[in-house]
């Protein structure tokens, strides 16, 4: 079985104002293995992160099934750790205490919450940090909570959503290598969106590429190159030179239409 | 934040600024003291009517220490004229801020409470405070409970309004990701919303002790027979403007006062904010 499985996702947004509707997820099926690192690859309005969405809980699918670990995504969970595209740490609490949020809500008491909390300020590199607030540090250092928060739920699947998109390029790239030693040293299932070809191919084992608007399943491409990666080696360039093809001859094809 | 202090105080220049920096925020006030004194002493208006800052502050002087009865019956009552003003304010707001923290959150959180609750506080809102007076009068007499009720109404809306206000725009992501931590209805609200629409919440706190003082002070006109407001009515009957004036000033600085405590209070509660100001955030 299948870590997540998605059964023919459709997904219609209603824009009310102009009375039509905007078709954004044409029936997308994919299946995504335990300790996969999925990418979702696709240009901005593909719909790649409403699939994100409808996986966590936060939006439903018009039709079709969705399914993690067998079990059908009604609502948003802690078995599904989401990590945003702007951290969304509660501003009010310091580092820890975002980290340790899961436990608190499961009424936890303190020292334990800490306890736990401080094995994942270390796994991320915060220590000496746990007790800022979000406004005292970086774009960077509150994405690292913020993964350190999903990551002590121990949830089954981890869903990222353009997590470094707002990092400057050396922090992306840093935070990139840390999160696949993370992925590695804790063996878990990651879904990563990004409309980056570059960061795809850095981080993922499996890259699943989408149209534009409807968003559909292009290819699924399983990508196995030994890690840690070296970008300019020729299989990385191969595997981007396919992935670009795909993705040109999806936008050769749009302006043929028009 | 230690970049911004340690930097600052390195040059001579900025200490001497420094020193003065207290002092510039009395500026407006002692030219404003000095000219009304001045206009005074030159005798166009009787002192009677424009009393001079001098004859205000002995009034005061007076009136809190009793020295030597310039004040009459007040002498020496002042502390229990202010402190009987100050339990209304504090009663009239309290009420306020507990039910209007309370609706507010219920009418920005639920549609329920927003579809029944709201439309009949809002046309209440218009109605000023003052107009429930004869009511307020029938109702609880002359006593404590009309004016209490009158800073009520003054403090409750700004409460209500900027609690609504808090609470609806709370960032819809923080309540994705209290969702995707577990959160049920219940911590949704008291461990996210709440926190997050506190800034809100106090500001609407802060218009509403100015709004409590104001009505405090009119309901002791009308509806009261103590405190500062009382004392200042009283004043006007018997011609004594020096009174009058003094009534006014202690109202100013206890509203002042009240507003400075509200802030300290602010400020521990939402120490979380205070790194983001004008001058940046550090790092």
């Amino acid at each position: 079985m299948a870590a997540i499985e998605l059964r023919n996702i459709v997904k219609v947004f209603s824009d009310k104002r102009r009375g039509r509707d905007l078709l954004t997820l044409d029936n997308i099926n994919l299946d995504i293995e335990a300790n996969d690192f999925v990418c979702l690859l696709g240009p901005s309005g593909c719909g790649k992160s409403t699939l994100l969405n409808i996986i966590a809980g936060f939006e439903q699918a018009t039709s079709g099934r969705t399914l993690v670990d067998g079990k059908q995504v009604e609502r948003p969970g802690s078995d599904r750790g989401v990590v945003f595209q702007q951290a969304t740490l509660m501003p009010w609490l310091t580092a820890i205490d975002n980290i340790a949020f899961h436990l608190k809500l499961k009424g936890i008491a303190k020292a334990e919450r800490y306890d736990r909390a401080m094995e994942f300020i270390e796994l991320v590199g915060l220590r000496g940090f746990e007790h800022h607030h979000p406004s005292e540090m970086s774009g960077g250092m509150n994405q690292r909570v913020g993964i350190a928060r999903a990551l002590l739920m121990n949830p089954s699947v981890i869903l990222m959503d353009e997590p470094f998109a707002a990092l400057d390029a050396q922090t992306k790239l840093e935070m990139q290598e840390e999160l696949v030693a993370i992925w590695q040293k804790r063996r878990c299932t990651i879904v990563f969106v990004t409309h980056s070809v570059d960061e795809a191919l850095v981080l993922g084992n499996k890259i699943v590429v989408m149209t534009r608007r409807p968003g559909r399943i292009r290819e699924a491409v399983n990508f196995d190159l030994p890690r840690p990666r070296d970008i300019t080696s020729p299989e990385f360039n191969d595997a981007k030179r396919h992935i670009l093809a795909l993705i040109r001859e999806e936008s050769t094809r749009l302006a043929q239409a028009s | 934040m230690t970049s911004v202090t340690d930097v600052s105080p390195a040059r001579p220049a900025f200490r001497l600024t420094r020193a003065f920096q207290g002092l510039e925020r009395l500026v407006v006030p002692a030219l404003l003291v000095a000219g009304w004194e001045a206009f005074a002493c030159s005798g166009m208006l009787p002192p009677a009517l424009l009393p001079a800052p001098s004859a205000v502050l002995h009034a005061l002087g007076d009136w809190v220490f009793g020295f030597d009865e310039t004040t009459q019956t007040y002498s020496g009552h002042w502390l229990r004229d202010a402190l009987a003003s100050a339990l209304r304010v504090f009663g009239g707001f309290a009420l306020a801020s507990f039910f209007g923290v309370l609706a507010g959150v219920a009418i920005g959180w639920s549609r329920l409470f927003e579809k029944t609750l709201e439309p009949t506080l809002q046309m209440l809102r218009p109605i000023p405070p003052v107009s429930w007076i004869p009511l307020a009068i029938i109702w609880f007499g002359i006593a404590d409970k009309p004016a209490i009720f009158l800073v009520f109404l003054g403090a409750f809306f700004p409460v209500l309004m900027n609690s609504i206000h808090g609470v609806k725009t709370v960032d819809h992501n923080l309540v994705r990701a209290g969702a995707m931590m577990g959160a049920n209805g219940r911590q949704m609200l008291t461990d996210i919303v709440l926190p997050a629409a506190l800034p809100a919440i106090f500001a609407g706190l802060r218009i509403a002790v100015g709004s409590a003082w104001m009505l405090t002070v009119t309901a002791e006109m009308v509806a009261v027979k103590s405190g500062l407001g009382y004392v200042l009515w009283d004043s006007y009957y018997f011609l004594r403007y020096d009174i009058v004036l003094a009534a006014m000033i202690s109202i100013g600085l206890l509203g002042y006062l009240s507003d400075l405590g509200l802030k300290a209070i602010m400020a521990r509660t939402l120490r979380w904010q205070q790194t983001t100001t004008v001058q940046g955030r550090v790092g």
